[in-house]
Parts: structure tokens; sequence; C-alpha cells
């Protein structure tokens, strides 16, 4: 997991870089919660552009880290993902709450 | 032994989390003899990463057990069967439904089954509290060519195609 954050917008960009499973979920969980905390972000961006296959784990990891956002007064989005990862996140109804942007916005 | 099935492979391996994408790999490397297209494979992949990890954390909750799982092709159809002798499920029916977990407390999703049951055709389960459970997953890889006017051909069509260029 790679994550960049914007001061000026107060936006953290978190980018995964391996498949998301229940084996995976354990060390991406703890990275994110630490980079969620330090920073305290407005808005985090999910970056799936280097993630080609998830899971149901996937929706447990950005349902528990939305929660997280929240309580800090923040909010997320999804952005780069790949067909089949939209289709899992799309029947879980999860893009209600982190909605995925179709364009990445270069900052 | 003759098979019944046209191909057809077994692997057991222990009910470690690592051995997730190992089995979703080898399904789809098998599967991929069917020619399907990358959306049939990823489903497959997604269905068979759901079952596994079931048996893992639900079946023998993080001890050490064998995760069968058992692959078949015949005509279009890929089957594929994943089975533990872990502790069973109590009541199948609550099982499959959306967002029911046991495990909320792990972040899981509830998803499992219904990602099973919209990725695959066919989805059964068989479990006994204490012995185990087998899920047995079933989907037709839809076999599409463009004709001259570039419409889709089912595979029907193409089959009787087949048999009148032969005879």
């Amino acid at each position: 997991m790679e994550s960049s954050f914007n001061s000026e917008d107060n936006t953290l960009c978190v980018s995964i870089t391996e498949d998301i499973d229940h084996h995976t979920t354990e060390k991406i969980r703890r990275k994110m919660d630490y980079e969620i905390t330090r920073f305290m972000p407005r808005k985090v961006m999910f970056d799936f552009s280097k993630v080609s296959f998830m899971d149901s784990a996937g929706i447990g990891l950005l349902i528990g880290r939305y929660k997280l956002i929240k309580l800090l007064g923040g909010n997320a989005e999804i952005i780069n993902t790949n067909k089949s990862i939209e289709k899992v996140l799309e029947m879980s109804g999860i893009v209600k709450i982190i909605p995925i942007q179709k364009k990445k916005e270069i900052s | 032994m003759k098979s019944r099935y046209d191909n057809e492979m077994e692997l057991h391996f222990l009910s470690k989390s690592s051995n997730e994408a190992f089995a979703r790999i080898t399904v789809a490397a098998f599967a991929a003899q069917l020619d399907p297209t990358i959306e049939e494979l990823a489903d497959i992949k997604t269905a068979v990463s759901e079952a596994v990890t079931n048996s893992i954390i639900h079946g023998y909750e993080n001890t050490e057990g064998i995760v069968k799982l058992k692959a078949t092709l015949l005509d279009n159809v890929v089957e594929i069967e994943v089975s533990d002798n872990g502790k069973g499920i109590e009541d199948v029916e609550l099982a499959r439904k959306p967002l029911y977990t046991t495990k909320g407390n792990l972040e899981r999703s509830g998803m499992g089954f219904t990602i099973m049951e919209s990725f695959m055709d066919e989805v059964e389960i068989q479990s006994v509290v204490e012995i185990g459970t087998k899920v047995t997953m079933r989907k037709k890889i839809k076999k599409e060519v463009e004709n001259e006017e570039g419409e889709e051909l089912e595979e029907t069509e193409l089959t009787q195609e087949n048999t009148l260029m032969n005879s």
C-alpha cells in the first residue's frame, strides 16, 4: 500500500498495491488505519489502479475504514476500479456510501 | 476408470489464508481450457475465493485442517466443489442471506454466499454440524462469436452451424 497526503485540500490518497482477499486485508487495514488517524483527512481516495482482484473481504475492509473516516469527520471515494471489482462493489451496495469516481482528479 | 467428465482435477491444501489466492488462480487456470471471457474468469475466481475463505475462517475457525477443492469440466460447464471437515453450518438458509455474518467483529461483510450465487449459475450447500460443509458451484461458459452482421451467436446456434459444416 502506498499513500500520499495533500495538505492543501486535506485529501489522503491510498493506493492499494495487491489483490484484496481475507489473507491480505489484515495488513492493508493496519496500514490504512495508521495513515487515516495520522492525517485525519477531510477526504480519502481509495485508488484501485494496482488491484486486479477483490472479493467480499474488500467490502468489509472498506466499510470498516469508512466508519473510521466518518468518525473523524471525513468522507471517502473510490477511483480507478476495473470491471470485476466494480461488480463486487456494486453488488454489495457500498457504492452508495463510498461512490466510485469515474475519472481520477489530477492534483 | 474412465471419468464421466471431459477433465477433472483435485487439490487438497491446508486451511491457511495464503492458499486463498493459490486456490482461485489454480481453478482459473484449469477453467481457462473452456475459453471463458475475462469477466467469466473473474466471476469464477471471486466465487472460489469466497468458498475457500469460508472453509478457512468459518469451517476451521483458523485451526489447521484440510480444504478439498475439486473442479470438473463437462461440455461447457465448469463445476467446482469446495469442502471441509470443519464445524459445519447450523442454519444454511440463514447463512445464505445477504449481510448475514457470524464474524461481524472481524469486519466480514456477510456477502460471501450472495457473491457465489450471483457470480455462478448454481450454488448448492450441504452441511452437517461438526462434520463439515460442501459447496458445489456450476457455471456455464457461454461461447459467443460474431457472425457477419456483427451479431452475437449463442452457443446452440454455433453447434448447429458446426454440424452443417461437418456434414
